[in-house]
């Protein structure tokens, strides 16, 4: 097949969709957005201007672009509720992953290593929670964490503890909460990444006189580094901008910025000042993919 | 051979129902290049992943040294293994491979940076020590995992199909490499291969596995011109297989029903029916004179040689070679002539 073959209509469809799926779906929401954050805050319906018309001539265009600003910008650099709001939900998120990780690994170990007729009922087993609900599964942590939930019952039941311990609406139930809602997609890729691994080169590794740790430190784990990637990525980008768990278990003191924005949006009617702060964590949120696919490249070009 | 090096006794081997290894029990002796031959599932590969220490025999005993192995993992285990696959880590450049064993022993910067830089002159890859592991061609990959295996100074070196990925040119290249390189180091090389002609070229000695037993043991020429059992002469090489009774009376032959042929008659009775192997190379064609008539069925040009299938009697068609040069055609008369050597009487099937 040549490269320069020229491709039939339904080929340039197929490649056109997902693209076609990015724009519609995300560069003009994104677009839309970007626009209110440099647009003016108004008591009005919608609350910001200025609202372009289909009507408008180039002259109506250019001179509404003109009133365009950055108020809402500098507002977000100014009030120091959204810089800590964006430090306290990266801080909570990197925890979040990293305890995940810490979790997933060895559940992906034991699935890649189980029989081979099992790994299909473990797999399935591992994306089960997603029949329920997520927002039920969250609310069934208040059931679980709230002062006269089960496990405060359980405890005192036991004799271990004489008053409730605080765990509902505090950071740490927001942890629990994205630990426990984004396991599955740290669990997938890692499993995904160490089910691939060849078998022989463990042996090769023990063959060559490194003890059952050694072959993990030395092997399993640095040829699973782009699972772990994947699974890293999977859950703390989704989990810097959660809001339904730090709203559902979190305490007033737990500072997220989607709590923030939605605050923004529905309890100040600013919209300028959320999609100012959507858009800087977008931004920020590119950064370690960034990172990621510069190393990718730069691992390919060693291999040159 | 002195005391041996590996010493293996009674091995036996299930998986399941099948068995894999049954009474197997062979001594490798220090500095030898022997090898395991048989057709896959014959449970070379089996023997071979017990004295690394990656299966263990259900009864037996496998001994390196004097030294019993059972219960010693692979990582303890002065053995090293080539994998057929090579499993060289995709994630460390060439020299890190092959350093790899090294590092686990503790030793200093100095001395593996020496090492590696040796074993990558031996094997012609100084120039690649920087390399990646997918950068590589097939023959490379395949001469770091010997650097790789030979690192750490084994005293034995498991090598399970070392030639199977290679094409056939470069495989016999390899040979010549392998071989002196197993002279350069000294080392006990057990080699598991499937191919006959590998065997040959390469071992000092060989055992000859079916169904997870071994049926001979012995050098390369006495397998191909002793073999022990309808199998091995088979399996390693062309043949013959001419049924018959045996005569003691005087020189000994076999009675056949298109004539007799000389042999040597082992330890079997004479008036005992027996079979026995003569190789197409050792039979004598002639346009006339003495020997056994036959008539030309058909014939393949080989190049060195011409394979004819002869026909002796009603029933029974005989191959031979003859020599570059002479020119049959089908439907000629030949004889064919069985110098006193020629064939090998086998031992009773089992």
């Amino acid at each position: 097949m040549s490269a320069r073959r020229r491709l039939s209509l339904g080929e340039r469809l197929v490649i056109a969709a997902p693209y076609l799926w990015i724009g519609a779906f995300f560069l003009a929401p994104m677009a839309l957005i970007a626009k209110i954050s440099v647009s003016q805050s108004v008591l009005a319906r919608p609350p910001y201007r200025p609202i372009f018309e289909p009507s408008d001539s180039l002259a109506a265009i250019w001179a509404k672009a003109q009133t365009f600003t950055f108020d809402a910008y500098r507002a977000l650099v100014s009030d120091t509720l959204y810089l800590e709001s964006y430090l306290s939900s990266l801080t909570i998120a990197a925890i979040s992953t990293l305890i995940t990780l810490i979790i997933a690994y060895p559940f992906a170990l034991a699935m890649a290593r189980a029989p081979e007729r099992l790994r299909p009922l473990l797999i399935g087993l591992a994306a089960a929670p997603f029949w329920t609900s997520f927002l039920i599964r969250v609310y069934a942590w208040i059931a679980l964490l709230k002062d006269e939930g089960l496990i405060n019952n359980a405890l005192m039941a036991l004799g271990l503890i004489t008053a409730p311990l605080q765990m509902f609406a505090t950071t740490g139930a927001v942890v629990v909460g994205i630990v426990y809602s984004y396991l599955p997609f740290m669990l997938l890729p890692l499993y995904a990444a160490l089910e691939r691994q060849d078998p022989s080169l463990r042996e090769a590794a023990a063959d060559l006189g490194a003890s059952p740790a050694q072959v993990f430190l030395r092997v399993t784990l640095p040829l699973s580094r782009e699972g772990v990637v994947a699974g890293a990525l999977l859950v703390f980008i989704p989990a810097v901008g959660e809001f339904v768990i730090p709203d559902l278990l979190g305490g007033s003191e737990t500072l997220m910025i989607g709590r923030t924005l939605w605050n923004d949006f529905f309890s100040n009617h600013d919209w300028p000042a959320a999609s100012a702060a959507a858009i800087v964590l977008v931004a920020v949120l590119m950064i370690p993919l960034l990172l990621w696919e510069r190393a990718r490249l730069a691992d390919e070009d060693d291999a040159r | 051979m002195s005391a041996p090096l590996l010493s293996i006794k009674s091995v036996s081997k299930k998986f399941g129902a099948v068995v894999a290894l049954e009474d197997v029990s062979l001594d490798v002796g220090a500095g030898e290049f022997f090898a395991l031959l048989g057709p896959s599932g014959c449970g070379k590969t089996t023997l071979m992943r017990c004295i690394a220490g990656f299966e263990s025999p259900d009864a037996g005993t496998i001994a390196l040294s004097g030294v019993d192995l059972s219960g010693v993992p692979p990582y303890r285990r002065p053995v090293n293994m080539m994998f057929q696959s090579y499993a060289l880590f995709p994630h460390l450049n060439v020299f890190e491979n092959i350093a790899f064993g090294l590092r686990r022993q503790g030793e200093t910067r100095d001395a593996i940076d020496a090492r590696v830089n040796e074993l990558l002159a031996m094997t012609q890859l100084s120039a690649f020590g920087h390399r990646r592991i997918a950068e590589l061609s097939g023959g490379q990959k395949q001469r770091v995992a010997l650097a790789r295996a030979l690192a750490p100074r084994p005293k034995l070196l498991l090598l399970d199909e070392p030639l199977g990925a290679l094409d056939r040119k470069l495989r016999e290249e390899t040979q010549f490499q392998l071989k002196e390189i197993q002279r350069l180091t000294q080392t006990s090389f057990v080699i598991v291969t499937h191919d006959q002609d590998e065997a040959l070229a390469l071992a000092d000695r060989i055992a000859v596995m079916r169904a997870g037993r071994v049926e001979q043991i012995a050098g390369p020429m006495e397998i191909y011109d002793r073999p022990a059992t309808r199998f091995v002469a088979g399996f390693v090489g062309e043949t013959n297989f001419i049924e018959g009774r045996l005569d003691r009376n005087g020189a000994a032959a076999l009675i056949t029903e298109f004539g007799r042929i000389p042999c040597e008659p082992r330890n079997l009775p004479g008036g005992a029916r027996a079979t026995l192997s003569v190789r197409p190379e050792r039979i004598g064609v002639a346009r006339d004179g003495e020997g056994i008539a036959g008539v030309v069925e058909d014939f393949v040009f080989r190049g060195e040689t011409t394979l004819l299938r002869v026909r002796v009697a009603s029933n029974i068609v005989l191959r031979a070679a003859a020599s570059h040069g002479e020119r049959h055609a089908i439907g000629d008369s030949v004889r064919l002539s069985f110098p006193p050597g020629a064939g090998a009487l086998l031992a009773e099937e089992r």
